[in-house]
């Protein structure tokens, strides 16, 4: 393989011969040459482009910026049937030159208080966004009970059917196959001590006070609420929030209030079906692992459950619904942009209303205990 | 390999595209020489963009043949269809900029994807190809929604000269500019045009840009192409052709671009 180029003395300066493919496929090997040219050359230079290959642009632009850098005091002149575009990419560099000259860098302290504080202005901002959001639903919500047309009906049966009727073979599935496990666990401690029928109150108790209406939010948060902040942000990427602000229609009547209104009406049914589902897990596990018969275990189960076990579980779910369309649909309309912001907000968005549901679930069991619930 | 001398540079044959019933492409015929600027036209669904498509080989043609230096394009081997990639830089309508990257990440993608090249390079040739399309230095660090249409199309340019191309295809590089910018951009095209020896294909809507860049035209009516110099085309008796360079808009173009020459 021929050397890129090759450096001669010449009477009172130097000839710098370029020489094999000086194309942009040559371009790592002449870019390895030009980094070893010896720094701190002075006086004449004449770039001989005779044997110079299909020079492509890039490479020479490579040339011309390392002979500028390392060797300033050099006058270089390019002989040899130099390539047509030389004169061009000569203008371009002294025009960049004078603009690299005016660019100053910002001291490192400065920058990093300077990011503090960005930071700082950004975290208030968001929070201010949050209750501004929160103003914006309450305003809709009110002005829909002195305003039927606010009332989106289609819009509203179209999300509960999305996120509540297509959601229950999943949530009936989750909420059977871990009542079961639950039920498979307890039963294996228990029997140690004779006390196999307790399984029963374990597992009515512990699906219908908290895993039944706790699955169903999660699953509906990685399914409703990644939708919710996907669609909306499509949306805002194609500027059609926008659209329908400027035709006077407003995006949170429109988007947000029907998608949070659907999830509050879907999540509670959705619960009901969970709950339903647990106890026959429990129940067919009960019947083929304890030989409990179903009649049995109905009995034991209104004796183990109070009279507020079950409205305990479904009081959460609305809550949790809120919670969930709302981080949802408030993500979505944060997107700004581009689609990898499409992509991060969709992760906080479940991320997010997630472990909202999971605090405001801890907040909920402490309440009750004060309040004996 | 490719010869980059090779002409003419495209040829399509007896292309037929229909979707369904409706038929696109019915035996178009299309060739591009060294050098050209090749214009082309054609209403609103006559298949400008599917044709484009075509030749790039991102839709598979119903039949007909399309060849890029000589080569067609459907049964080139792997190896040959990166080199043909490399061969040619292309502008999307919109842009098509990465909009998760900087403009300068836009412009070094392909160069980094196919050389081993040190960071440093690859700003000096990000910097290097932004300054060729007009974009002020500050612009590579900007992301691609922080831009106006005008620098947008600029960026994609600068992205489509990456990879030093000699064939350029433009899908309506001056749509949604302001009268100013798109001269500006149609200046832009004629020097690059010079200054490195580019071979542009463009389609366009824009009456100005054809009059003032186009040395070849090609009409798409009825799902074939016309191809001819603009004063050829003036005079054809197509009643579309007719309509659409005698209407007021392609009128005043014409007198701009006549004033100019005469002027310059």
């Amino acid at each position: 393989m021929t050397d890129p180029l090759a450096l001669e003395p010449q009477g009172d300066g130097w000839r710098l011969v370029l020489r094999g493919d000086w194309s942009l496929a040559a371009m790592p090997r002449i870019e390895a040459r030009l980094a070893s040219l010896p720094a701190a050359l002075h006086g004449n230079l004449v770039c001989d482009w005779t044997d110079a290959r299909a020079p492509g642009i890039s490479p020479a632009w490579a040339l011309l910026r390392r002979l500028a850098e390392d060797a300033p005091l050099l006058t270089v002149r390019h002989a040899g049937n130099p390539p047509h575009f030389l004169e061009l990419l000569q203008k371009l560099h002294i025009e960049r030159h004078a603009a690299h000259a005016a660019h100053s860098a910002e001291p490192t302290l400065e920058r990093l208080v300077g990011r503090l504080g960005r930071w700082s202005i950004l975290q208030g901002v968001h929070a201010r966004g949050v209750i501004v959001f929160l103003g914006r639903i309450a305003t809709v919500v009110g002005q829909a009970f002195s305003r039927s047309s606010a009332w989106r009906i289609s819009s509203l049966t179209r999300h509960i059917y999305e996120t509540g009727i297509t959601a229950i073979p999943i949530v009936a599935l989750i909420a059977f196959l871990i009542s079961v496990i639950v039920a498979y666990l307890g039963a294996q401690q228990l029997s140690r001590f004779g006390a196999d029928i307790f399984v029963v109150d374990l597992v009515t108790i512990a699906t219908l006070r908290e895993m039944g209406v706790l699955l169903t939010s999660i699953i509906v948060a990685g399914r409703s609420g990644s939708a919710f902040a996907a669609e909306i942000g499509v949306m805002e990427l194609n500027e059609e929030t926008d659209a329908l602000r400027a035709m006077g229609m407003n995006p949170v009547e429109l988007l947000v209030v029907p998608r949070v209104l659907a999830l509050v009406i879907a999540l509670p049914l959705l619960t009901v079906i969970a709950d339903a589902m647990g106890l026959a897990g429990g129940g067919l596990l009960s019947l083929i692992n304890l030989h409990i018969p179903l009649p049995q275990f109905t009995a034991r189960m209104r004796e183990s459950l109070s009279s507020t076990t079950f409205w305990s579980g479904l009081v959460k779910a609305p809550v949790f619904a809120i919670l969930i369309a709302m981080v949802g649909t408030y993500r979505g309309m944060q997107v700004r942009d581009s689609a990898r912001e499409l992509g991060r907000l969709t992760t906080v968005a479940v991320v997010q209303s997630i472990f909202m549901v999971i605090l405001a679930d801890a907040l909920f069991a402490v309440l009750f205990v004060q309040i004996n619930f | 390999m490719l010869d980059p001398n090779f002409n003419p540079v495209i040829r399509v044959r007896d292309l037929h595209n229909r979707f369904g019933a409706q038929i696109v492409h019915d035996g178009l015929d299309m060739e591009v020489q060294q050098g050209e600027i090749f214009g082309v036209v054609g209403g609103s669904g006559t298949g400008k963009s599917v044709l484009l498509r075509s030749i790039l080989g991102l839709r598979r043609p119903d039949s007909g043949s399309v060849e890029l230096y000589g080569q067609d394009v459907e049964s080139l081997a792997a190896a040959d269809r990166s080199s043909l990639v490399q061969s040619y830089g292309v502008t999307f309508q919109n842009g098509a900029l990465i909009s998760s990257l900087t403009v300068a990440q836009n412009v070094q993608l392909p160069l980094r994807e196919h050389y081993a090249l040190s960071e440093k390079t690859l700003d000096e040739l990000a910097e290097m190809n932004l300054g060729l399309v007009g974009l002020p230095p500050d612009a590579g660090a900007k992301f691609p929604s922080q831009l106006s249409g005008g620098m947008i199309k600029r960026a994609a340019l600068a992205r489509a000269l990456a990879l030093e191309p000699k064939l350029l295809f433009l899908d309506e590089p001056t749509a949604g500019l302001d009268p100013i910018s798109a001269t500006a951009f149609d200046e832009l095209l004629l020097y690059l045009h010079s200054q490195l020896r580019l071979t542009v294909v463009m389609i366009t809507h824009d009456l100005d840009t054809l009059f003032q860049t186009c040395t070849r035209v090609g009409v798409i009516v009825d799902g074939r192409m016309i191809s001819d110099t603009l004063p050829g085309l003036l005079k054809n008796p197509t009643p579309w052709i007719q309509e659409y360079f005698h209407g007021p808009r392609a009128r005043a173009a014409e007198m701009e671009a006549a004033g100019r020459e005469g002027h310059g």
